[in-house]
């Protein structure tokens, strides 16, 4: 099947201004403005099921549909901040196929009658951040960006903003901080950015995988888009698939797809053809699926699915861990990397991630007793469901999942 | 009245006004959620996630809307997580559980991560005592730590942040009360979060560090003792301390204070103050003060404090008796008849300044105000109306400014005047040079240091700042004297009066004229009919002088050489001073903290001080001095009982009528609730037990004619070629009696300096932080060179009370 | 020289794309602008910027200290960020950075002698499917190196040797 999103690795030069054109490009955007209504837009974008591909699977034309109509100006931000380890798709996308996720910025911006938009992305995309400058120049020279595009009365500005390396800038209202020049912490919700978002007015957040799908969703239709995935899991999506297997990479694949496909017929198999001992399927922030049956491998990868194993799909970063792999050397990364991203406003994610990464760190360097597992497990739980956003409750779910799912790696390696 | 909520708190019902957090509402009801970031003056952060509690919605009928009722009560529908109450508004039918066990395990557990970085050194820690942190351990924490010690966070403890404050690293908690009180009322965000995650630390990066007048307030609301002022840290333990309510004699403001005293050995055992603290009282500081209230007090403990009563005989001054001293002040004064003059500043308390009043009146003498300032007449016929509160100013009002900055001339009015505006109200700021309020305003006037009544007029004509301020249903203006002399503000007073009187801006509430005077109780040296004059040399000269609570031989030589040539010169003071040095006779007066008094604020309010430490020596307080001589000259003036004289004041000035001692000392409830058992939630400041003060009557409102006197501006000099113009500024820490004695702030003070633009700096040659020699109209001396690009380039500003005399606009010659 | 007479364009540029009264918003590239030619930022390049945007200088130290990609201290004149974070510890990053140590003589956090290289452990760069990988931060910005070995990191740095003459 041909690719949605990466598009580029069938279209070769898709990233050319022409090229793109040539192949349908620019076409939904100017068909939206010069002939829809921002509404009718969003309503096409509701039908079609996309759901937000940024983690928490958002249905994103509900959330158009949020914008407050009664403050303005309004903002769209594209959320390219990419940073949940084991991520990178967003980053193909923007190099392989620039135009298209702009596109999908542009209508987005017309259905909730933005006339700025901008790109956030992670401060490390610095070389992409102007290569995406530089393609913006070329749609505004082309006229696909500037004042009244088509004839129209509608203009629009698009512009990147690089953060400098904090990954809880990709939570969307610690992200709308950073781009008002503030230090990266997330903000109380609600109120939610639709209403009260980039300077206090009304701002949708799309992540660039969300975007990238919205221009063929208007060219081709909801249906069309409906018809490819899950019930529950609308269309295609990006899975980057990393660990210990032989083909790491992005697979572009319609939601329902099984890990197994994914792992073994896409990725190559296990490195040494290992057995796979546990799956993360959202990245760091993913509870560790217990693979210990076969038919773990054969469930479909949508949301609800996955929720089964008693997981979030989330980014759909796939991890594979491999059974040479012991669980409190994995937990301390991710209680390292939580620890060292933990933005400090509030106490549980600030104290909490600072004892877990003790406790981890003896644990793992065999200094701890079985006792400090057990404290270890308590401190995660003491802080789920206490912090100021996600971000510390994401750093509780590999110990959380670990210790009860893998105990035995644990109790292994403490002191008698 | 907005709209009234009712929900459920604790199964208690609760009814509040919609908007209000869950948090305040609890509290408002007496149940205590704990917090630790969450402070009422501040916006909600819901940060340190203290106040986690179980948050209940009731169900509605999608279709109707209507709640669906479960066993003939509303369903209701809790969360599955705990809520923050402190972000939480109140929801028609809420229930909230602040006690259940979920909601308490998740407290415990908030307070349990706090304490796995918090260092265990309470026991000498400065708030331990009254420590938020403390308190909520024991009520909501949990028995012992699992944390294991040796793991602990170790952080500096000993960080200036500025020579004012101090931060002990370990003990912060990071909920950035602190910050947050910088960024959102001071408006100096001069301290911040370096780092994030666990490192997270306060800073300070600022030149000087914490470059704010405001800083100490954050020791107050800091729930640790992370913050602690370099005055106090190591000071005293709070429970040793007793509380005198006070108000706070450094500006106009008339900020309520709390003094904390403790019997002291280093002071051979002698009672002292050992911290100033805001009182609380919403319609004139809230819970703040700025840091020369908190820091100024040292003087009344100074080493040069009089005790006895003096004499001169063969020129030196030798101790005598009460009865002595005032005998010979009284017939000096007798013999002198018309010439008998009374020089007096507004530090005195109402009290002190009727019974001068009333004895220049019952003799030939004349009662003179030691001002810089002219005008005040007016503001007992145009003040600002009873019911006056800032904090009820906003859309609506104008508030105008003018020659005066009011960051440094009365800090607090700053913080409330920024405060109006950004509810709504129209700030209009007129001034030659940039201040810090001109970011709050809708409209900022520059007009040349000249044209101030000009400029006041063009407020009455149409235009887009005219209009604004002629549309507006109330206005209040502060003028002031910046670049003024005492004729250049009297001027400026009567145009702003002229102006309001004739736009019916007098007479009500949040309507009239404030002037923002040099001391504490000028207001009520006006509302008592003293005069200014501008040539104070010529009144002094070969009169009987009896001057009270003024250094006019130090402030300014050609004043001390009037005052050598006077006949005779009777200082009544509370510490040594250049001119009791030159006095014939020097009577100790008591500082305010050791008697008792009422002061009269710019807002026209008159307040209470209460005695707190034990009196100096045999100094007497002023009213009680001034009654002795009055004696003597015959005249029988109440010398025993302060409230009594208050009573005849009450009596016969008509703005006081009405009002006596029981009634200023009455409070009315406040909101927020502070200082009471519950420290975590207002900070340390103090409940106002004591009383709120009330303010006078204006002219205007009693229905009295009122008629402004037209005042004729002189226009300033003109500078010849290489003289600019010289112009008095005010600046908060200047080296004013009742300030430099406070060692802790010699490094604001600073030298004196001449201010100049940068080209008017590179014209002459000279540099920032150059010494150079001005002089002008018969003065000359040294200055460090400022600069600041938002002053003409003709004009050089000079800080008054800096040590160069400086009254009025006078050319300068910088060599 | 300052910011606004060394790269006039450049601020104006910045200041543009953000509304007029919310300029604060270009703290961020003007301190990336800031940081170009020292490869860290001075006190002075803050009070610039805070100057520019109309913020306190504490406000600017405290996004200067929020974000790892700004630096308050003077380091080699490229920064080596190697991912050591979970993906890549998946796919041999812990060694390679093993290796690189041993072949730098350096420890993680140090710098070369010739002042050249800073090597510095960081989180995820979102290229796990290219470990090992790390990115430069120098004088012309931040750049990827993917599936690399120590054999390739080590010609690189040879040619960032020859490219810069030495490090000043
Ligand atoms: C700690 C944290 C990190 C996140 N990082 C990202 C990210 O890197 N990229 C992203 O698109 N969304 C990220 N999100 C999700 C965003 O907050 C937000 O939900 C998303 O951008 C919305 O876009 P969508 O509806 O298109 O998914 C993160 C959320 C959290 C709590
Ligand atoms: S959960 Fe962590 S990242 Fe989120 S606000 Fe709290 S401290 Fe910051
Ligand atoms: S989170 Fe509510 S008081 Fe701090």
């Amino acid at each position: 099947m041909a690719h949605i999103l990466l598009r580029h690795r069938d279209i070769p030069d898709i990233h050319r201004l022409e090229v793109y054109k040539k192949n349908g490009g620019f076409a939904a955007f100017k068909n939206a403005v010069t002939n829809m209504k921002p509404a009718e837009v969003t309503d096409v974008v509701k039908n079609s099921g996309l759901r937000g591909r940024g983690g928490a699977g958002f249905p994103t034309g509900l959330k158009w549909s949020f914008i407050d109509n009664k403050n303005w100006p309004h903002y769209v931000v594209a959320n390219a901040d990419e940073s949940e380890p084991g991520t990178f798709k967003d980053r193909e996308i923007m190099e392989g196929n620039p135009f298209q996720f702009l596109e999908g910025v542009a209508i987005a911006s017309y259905a909730v009658s933005a006339n700025v938009a901008y790109v956030y992305l992670r401060g490390e995309f610095w070389q992409l951040a102007e290569f995406l400058d530089e393609k913006i120049a070329e749609m505004e020279e082309a006229g696909y960006l500037g004042k009244n595009l088509f004839g129209t009365d509608y203009s629009l500005k698009l512009y990147t903003h690089l953060g400098a390396g904090a990954y809880i800038c990709g939570e969307e209202t610690a992200l709308l901080e950073s781009i008002e020049g503030k230090r990266g912490q997330p903000r109380v919700r609600p109120p939610f950015p639709p209403s009260y978002g980039l300077y206090g007015k009304p701002t949708i957040v799309n992540n660039v995988e969300t975007l990238t799908n919205v221009p063929l969703i208007l060219a081709n239709g909801a249906e069309w888009y409906k018809n490819m995935g899950t019930p529950d899991s609308a269309g295609v999506k990006i899975f980057s698939l990393s660990g210990r297997v032989r083909k790491p990479g992005n697979y572009e694949l319609p939601f329902g797809t099984t890990f197994r496909e994914l792992i073994f017929t896409h990725g190559g198999g296990v490195q040494d053809s290992r057995k796979v001992k546990a799956i993360m399927p959202a990245g760091a922030s993913s509870s560790l699926i217990l693979v210990d049956d076969e038919k773990v491998l054969d469930t479909p990868m949508d949301y609800a699915s996955v929720r089964t194993l008693g997981a979030d799909l989330g980014s759909a970063s796939v991890i594979v861990v491999d059974e040479t792999v012991s669980m409190d050397w994995l937990v301390n990364k991710t209680v390292h990397f939580f620890r060292h991203e933990s933005c400090g406003k509030c106490t549980p994610c600030r104290e909490g991630t600072y004892w877990m990464s003790h406790l981890t760190e003896r644990i793992h360097d065999g200094r701890a007793t079985k006792a400090d597992v057990d404290l270890l497990l308590i401190v995660a739980k003491q802080m789920q469901g206490k912090c100021l956003c996600a971000l510390g409750e994401f750093s509780t779910m590999a110990v959380v999942t670990g210790i009860e799912r893998f105990r035995n790696d644990f109790e292994k390696v403490v002191k008698a | 009245m907005s709209k009234q909520i009712t929900l459920t708190i604790d199964r208690r019902q609760v009814t509040v006004p919609e908007g209000t957090l869950v948090a305040d509402a609890a509290k408002m009801a007496g149940i205590d959620i704990p917090v630790f970031c969450h402070h009422p003056k501040l916006e909600p952060v819901g940060m340190c996630r203290m106040c986690l509690v179980e948050i209940g919605r009731p169900v509605r009928d999608r279709a109707t809307g209507q709640f669906v009722m479960e066993n003939g009560a509303p369903k209701i529908q809790f969360m599955p997580k705990l809520e923050t109450a402190c972000t939480n508004k109140v929801e028609e039918g809420m229930v909230v559980l602040t006690q259940s066990e979920k909601a308490a395990e998740g407290q415990k557990g908030t307070i349990e991560f706090l304490l796995t970085s918090h260092p265990l050194d309470c026991p000498v820690c400065d708030k331990g005592g009254e420590c938020p942190l403390q308190n909520l351990t024991m009520a909501h924490g949990p028995g012992k730590s699992r944390f294991i010690f040796d793991e602990k966070m170790r952080l500096d403890k000993m960080v200036p942040l500025g020579e004012l404050i101090w931060l002990d690293r370990e003990r912060c908690i990071q909920c950035a009360r602190c910050i947050r009180f910088q960024d959102e009322i001071a408006g100096d965000s001069v301290i911040g979060f370096d780092d994030r995650g666990r490192r997270t630390q306060i800073v300070s990066f600022s030149e000087p560090g914490f470059d704010s007048v405001f800083s100490g307030n954050t020791t107050d609301i800091c729930p640790v003792g992370a913050l602690t002022t370099t005055d106090f840290r190591f000071g005293a333990r709070p429970w040793e301390l007793e509380a005198h309510a006070s108000i706070c004699t450094q500006c106009p403001v008339g900020c309520n204070t709390t003094l904390n005293t403790r019997r002291e050995a280093k002071a051979g055992g002698k009672i002292v103050v050992k911290r100033v603290m805001p009182r609380q009282n919403e319609e004139v500081n809230e819970i703040w003060i700025c840091d020369k209230g908190r820091f100024a007090y040292h003087y009344t403990e100074g080493k040069k404090r009089l005790t006895r009563p003096l004499a001169r005989k063969d020129g030196k001054l030798l101790r005598v008796s009460w009865e002595a001293a005032t005998k010979l002040a009284a017939e000096n004064f007798l013999k002198a008849k018309k010439n008998f003059v009374i020089l007096a500043s507004g530090r005195l308390s109402n009290e002190d300044l009727f019974n001068l009043k009333s004895l220049a009146d019952h003799s030939e003498g004349r009662a003179y105000l030691y001002s810089h300032i002219g005008g005040g007449e007016l503001t007992s016929l145009v003040g600002v109306g009873e019911g006056t509160n800032f904090a009820k100013m906003g859309a609506g009002t104008t508030i105008v400014v003018i020659a005066s900055n009011l960051y440094e001339e009365a800090p607090i009015w700053h913080l409330r005047v920024k405060q109006a505006a950004e509810r709504g109200a129209t700030l209009i700021v007129m001034n030659p040079r940039g201040t810090k309020l001109d970011r709050y305003a809708s409209f900022v006037v520059r007009y040349a240091y000249g044209d101030e009544v000009k400029s006041v007029q063009e407020l009455g004509k149409k235009g887009r700042i005219g209009d604004a301020f002629l549309k507006s249903e109330n206005a209040v203006i502060l003028y002031g004297s910046e670049g003024l002399g005492i004729s250049g503000s009297a001027a400026v007073a009567s145009a702003c009066a002229k102006l309001l009187n004739d736009n019916g801006f007098v007479g009500k509430p949040n309507n009239g004229l404030i002037g923002v005077w040099g001391r504490a109780n000028d207001q009520g040296a006006w509302e008592m009919g003293f005069e200014v004059e501008e040539d104070l040399a010529k009144v002094l000269k070969g009169k009987a002088v009896y001057i009270v609570g003024a250094d006019p031989a130090a402030d300014d030589p050609k004043l001390a050489k009037a005052l050598e040539g006077a006949e005779f010169v009777a200082a009544q003071d509370v510490m040594e001073t250049a001119t009791t040095e030159i006095a014939d006779v020097v009577l100790p007066a008591q500082a305010f903290t050791e008697r008792e008094g009422t002061l009269t604020s710019g807002e026209r309010r008159a307040q209470r001080f209460y005695p707190a430490v034990p009196v100096t020596g045999d100094a007497k307080p002023d009213f009680a001095i001034t009654s002795q001589i009055a004696r003597h000259m015959g005249v029988i003036l109440e010398g025993t009982s302060v409230s009594a004289v208050f009573d005849i004041l009450a009596a016969s000035v008509k703005s006081f009528e009405g009002l006596n001692y029981a009634k200023l000392a009455e409070v009315k409830p406040q909101w927020p609730i502070v200082g009471r058992g519950d420290l975590y939630y207002g900070g340390t400041t103090y409940e106002n037990t004591q009383g709120m003060g009330a303010q006078l009557s204006a002219a205007a409102a009693r229905g009295e004619k009122v008629s402004i006197p037209r005042v004729q501006r002189e226009a300033p000099p003109r500078p010849k070629e290489n003289e600019l113009l010289a112009v008095p500024v005010t600046k908060l820490y200047d080296r004013g009696t009742t300030v430099l004695p406070a060692e802790l702030l010699h490094e604001r003070i600073g030298d004196a300096s001449l201010i100049l633009h940068p080209d008017a700096a590179k014209s002459l040659g000279v540099e920032a932080g150059q010494a150079v020699n001005v002089s002008f109209n018969g003065v000359s001396g040294g200055a460090v060179v400022k600069l600041d690009d938002t002053i003409p380039v003709g004009v050089a500003l000079i800080p008054r009370s800096m040590g160069l005399a400086i009254r009025e606009p006078v050319p300068l010659k910088v060599k | 020289m300052s910011l606004a007479t060394k790269y006039p364009k450049e601020v104006k540029q910045i200041l543009s794309k953000y509304p007029p009264e919310h300029k604060r918003s270009a703290v961020m590239p003007l301190l990336y602008l800031a940081q170009r030619e020292e490869g860290y930022l001075t006190k002075t390049a803050m009070q610039e910027v805070a100057k520019i945007v109309d913020i306190t200088e504490t406000d600017v130290a405290a996004i200067v200290g929020f974000y790892t990609l700004y630096h308050d201290k003077k380091e080699g004149k490229y920064r080596m960020q190697v991912c050591t974070d979970l993906p890549c510890a998946l796919r041999g990053a812990d060694q390679f950075m093993e290796n690189l140590c041993a072949n730098l003589g350096i420890k993680v956090g140090e710098t070369t002698e010739d002042g050249l290289i800073t090597l510095e452990a960081v989180m995820c760069l979102a290229a796990c499917d290219k470990a090992p990988v790390f990115q430069t931060q120098g004088p012309d910005g931040i750049k990827y190196h993917e599936n690399m070995t120590v054999d390739r990191t080590m010609e690189l740095i040879a040619a960032l040797k020859n490219a810069g003459g030495e490090a000043k």
